[in-house]
């Protein structure tokens, strides 16, 4: 690889996302004189927010409380997550949504003009800010709009970042980064670094995350020496298409679809989750019930009912059914028309007549760079925020709305905190990070590009497909000794298959077959990371379920797991850390009727369909 | 619809560190009814030749990356699928209007200096702290604008605009309709400073409303339609300069 020029700034954020954008705002407005890069490896309006259909929760409305959210969340993660860091994202959650409403985001209003919000998964009351079903599309594009107004935000659109810089003490100082027009190294610098790249979907074959979903941050982090934490919570989305994986959102059950099995029945009830309501009654859909209990629990009711020989065939596997009939053709229009059209493209199904086959899918990982309540790493001046981190606030499982606002939330935060670090920061050595850049170009030029690679005999594809197999046999929604044992065995045999990876392209210029053999080694480590720390925790609790260990043991693992990868790659250690417990005492998880209503006719009203959302189409 | 099982794909080549000039290369792929233009081009850089060179991510018609013509016309190739093209051969270039990067691949440079230059953000002069809450915002006021908020940037209405093809410095539909977007936005007080920017691009007046934009934009937006608003108001602003002092008007 070519070397390049260094680039000198105050902060670098790597990901162009709903984090690392919220942070970059935060940072240039609070630091006028800072100079701020955004380092991406698409341009900031491809990242992977902009897929985010149903909205961000916040709590805005008079009927609703802090205290409540703060509950349905902490319940919701299955007692996994930070109190303290689950209070602060509440407080803050409101603040900042506000401020990306001035900023410009379109969300769907109340005929008074106040924004509107609708019920998610989970939430014991409506609280979910939303624009229409393209909520995380118009929180992007408005965020990256609004960097537009900052001279001091620099963009590396389209630069691959590969590796984090530290300097002799230890700080982290930037990173090296692929210029993918030109196949250039060089090296990105600054006083601190906001991580801020999104989560690792693609280590699974069937999953709702886009291509460049590939866990690179996760990986930099890992490789620095910072943990990987809670990596064993991976969230399935309960209602993704069969066959492409397409999200239908959870706003479509906020807004009273309902799941049947081939029987047309609403299995769910069958399962703790509540009384299935008409759906003419006018409680439905009723929160913290049923459609609307919380994804992990839809996702492994769909695999009893599966086992139980209740699903539907379909050409792309077995699926239930999620039936928006009754809704009838102007309220889907008005509140989920992107349902519609994703529907009718990718499925040949008319909502509005027809419903719509739908099996759980790979969505979130709920683990991720073990960072504090300030998004701070254990490397100084090393931040992350954003699905790649994790605080906990998201535990065992994350409830649905809460991840766009936790990049605004924690984005923002970070960029305060890297900012603050970097202020008295002394001057930094820039020839010895300019080595190390230099270095990282010669590594990729040895790994990728050599005779050896020439003369190998692996193709990333199959690699990739065996990988695939691997998590989703061994690591899926249940799991358990042999088939965790026969997943970490799979890794082990990918990673030494890796070193022998043949590239076609050998070229500098926009090589994204040289690219997709970094995700791919970023994707191992992660996946790794992932089947280890599922293998060690032998209790069953939110998105991991074990079969061989069935109930959540308190006693030994009310705790966060941290992966620490190992010099060689072989297995990660694994360390645990007690969950931060404030005012919450762990308790048994209730949805339907016991975890209530609370005021069904505030309720009522707020979903009623004169929430207009001001839809033209 | 499983018939013969194949399908041909011929994609647009062209290397700038090798190549003089572009060529075409003939991949035959496995036919499947359910594949879209995307599936198959991955399917080609996966199995067959990996330096085959595409940009995409979501496949779901909303990140705006894999535009390309396909067959002579401008799409999202995660939105158009294998079956309404077979038997045929499929045809696969660069979006037209744009410098050729590598392969399917084009520069997206000029594109984005298009959008800063329309100023598409809020711009106040009262920005109020947010413990006092959300601006309030009808639905009637949110649609007067919402349209033109669903732009997802794909760029296919550039590759598709006759004004685009010899005018390199008309900023372009989906600039325009985002300038237009902010200034439609009761939010916003910024429409004089941005109408300035918008005004002053000479093909603005060229746009011959054609609509071509309009017809290839896979989000409805109608860029074609706030153009023809945005002139309208460019007019009054234009007569308003000559009535009184700038600064001065709305």
């Amino acid at each position: 690889m070519n070397h390049g020029t260094t680039h000198q700034h105050d902060v670098i954020i790597i990901g162009g996302g709903g984090a690392g954008l919220r942070a970059a705002i935060a940072i240039a407005e609070e630091n006028p004189s800072f100079s701020v890069a955004c380092v991406s490896k698409v341009y900031p309006m491809r990242s992977h927010t902009v897929t985010a259909e149903g909205g961000a929760a916040a709590v805005i409305k008079d009927n609703d409380s802090l205290e409540d959210h703060i509950y349905d969340t902490i319940s919701g993660a299955d007692w996994l997550a930070d109190q303290d860091a689950v209070e602060y994202f509440v407080n803050r959650a409101p603040p900042e949504m506000v401020q990306l409403e001035h900023w410009g985001c379109p969300w769907s209003r109340m005929p008074d003009g106040s924004v509107a919000v609708r019920p998610f998964g989970g939430m014991k009351i409506e609280r979910t800010w939303f624009a229409a079903d393209k909520t995380g599309f118009h929180m992007l594009h408005s965020l990256f709009q609004t960097t537009l107004k900052y001279g001091n935000i620099v963009r590396y659109d389209e630069h691959f970042a590969s590796k984090l810089l530290l300097d002799d003490a230890g700080n982290c100082r930037g990173c090296a980064a692929i210029e993918l027009r030109t196949g250039t190294v060089r090296a990105i610098l600054g006083k601190s670094v906001i991580i801020c790249t999104g989560g690792a979907g693609k280590a699974f074959p069937f999953t709702t995350n886009g291509a460049i979903k590939t866990g690179d941050g996760m990986a930099m982090a890992y490789r620095a020496g910072v943990a990987l934490k809670d990596m064993e919570f991976i969230q399935y989305h309960p209602t993704g298409l069969p066959g492409t994986g397409i999200l239908i959102t959870e706003a479509s059950r906020g807004e009273g679809g309902i799941l049947v099995n081939k029987d047309g029945y609403r299995y769910l009830q069958d399962y703790d989750l509540g009384e299935a309501l008409d759906v003419g009654d006018p409680r439905h859909p009723q929160k913290r019930a049923m459609e609307l209990g919380p994804r992990d629990k839809l996702s492994q009711c769909f695999i009893k009912e599966k086992n139980a020989g209740r699903t539907i065939r379909t050409k792309d596997g077995d699926a239930v059914h999620l039936d928006l009939r009754h809704l009838g053709a102007a309220k889907i229009d008005k509140r989920i028309p992107f349902v519609r059209e994703l529907a009718r493209s990718y499925a040949g199904i008319d909502p509005v007549h027809q419903p719509i086959p739908v099996r759980p899918v790979v969505h979130y990982v709920m683990g991720g760079i073990d960072v504090d309540s300030n998004s701070a790493t254990g490397i100084p001046g090393l931040y992350a925020a954003g699905e790649c981190a994790c605080v906990s606030i998201n535990g065992a499982n994350r409830l649905g709305s809460n991840s766009l606002t936790e990049l605004l939330v924690f984005g923002a935060q970070a960029g305060t905190h890297a900012a603050r670090f970097a202020m008295d920061r002394p001057d930094y050595d820039v020839s010895g990070l300019e080595a190390q850049a230099a270095d990282e170009g010669e590594r990729i030029r040895r790994d990728y590009f050599s005779m050896r690679t020439r003369s190998g005999s692996e193709r990333i594809a199959v690699i990739r497909k065996e990988l695939h197999d691997a998590m989703e046999d061994g690591a899926g929604i249940y799991r358990d000794a042999e088939s965790l044992d026969a997943a970490c065995n799979k890794i082990a045999e990918l990673r030494e298959r890796y070193a022998k990876i043949t590239l076609d392209d050998q070229s500098n210029c926009f090589n994204t077959e040289l690219t997709a053999a970094l995700e791919l080694a970023s994707l191992l480590d992660v996946a790794q990371a992932m089947a280890h720390s599922a293998m060690e925790r032998t209790e069953s609790r939110g998105s991991h379920q074990r079969l061989d260990h069935p109930d959540r043991n308190d006693d030994d693992f009310l705790a966060h797991s941290l992966a620490f990868r190992a010099e060689d790659g072989g297995a990660p250690r694994i360390e645990y850390r007690p969950v931060t417990i404030t005012r919450w005492p762990p308790g048994k998880r209730t949805y339907g009727a016991d975890s209530g209503l609370k005021r069904p006719a505030d309720a009522a009203a707020a979903n009623d369909d004169t929430a207009a959302s001001g839809e033209t189409r | 619809m499983s018939n013969n099982g194949k399908i041909t794909l011929e994609i647009f080549r062209y290397h700038p560190e090798t190549d003089t000039e572009p060529r075409f290369q003939s991949y035959e792929v496995p036919y499947d009814e359910d594949w879209v233009v995307l599936d198959a081009i991955n399917w080609i850089k996966d199995h067959i030749d990996g330096t085959v060179t595409h940009r995409w991510s979501c496949r779901m018609g909303v990140c705006g990356s894999c535009g390309m013509m396909v067959n002579g016309e401008p799409k999202l190739t995660c939105a158009a699928f294998l079956k309404d093209y077979h038997p045929r051969a499929v045809k696969v270039e660069p979006l037209v209007n744009f410098p050729v990067e590598r392969d399917l691949v084009v520069s997206m440079d000029g594109f984005m200096d298009k959008l800063d230059a329309v100023k598409p953000y809020i711009i106040r002069d009262d920005v109020n702290d947010t413990s006092e809450g959300e601006y309030l915002q009808s639905p009637a006021e949110l649609a007067r604008y919402k349209q033109f908020s669903m732009c997802i940037n794909c760029m296919l209405c550039y590759a598709a605009c006759p004004v685009v093809g010899h005018e390199e410095e008309f900023l372009g539909p989906a600039a325009l309709a985002l300038g237009h977007r902010y200034n439609k936005d009761s939010r916003d007080q910024g429409q004089s400073e941005r109408m300035e920017v918008m005004l002053s691009d000479e093909a603005m007046w060229g746009c011959t409303f054609v609509g071509e934009c309009s017809v290839v934009c896979p989000k409805h937006v109608d860029p074609a339609g706030a153009i023809q608003q945005a002139k309208a108001m460019g007019a009054q602003e234009y007569f308003k300069g000559f009535v009184m002092p700038r600064g001065a008007g709305g």
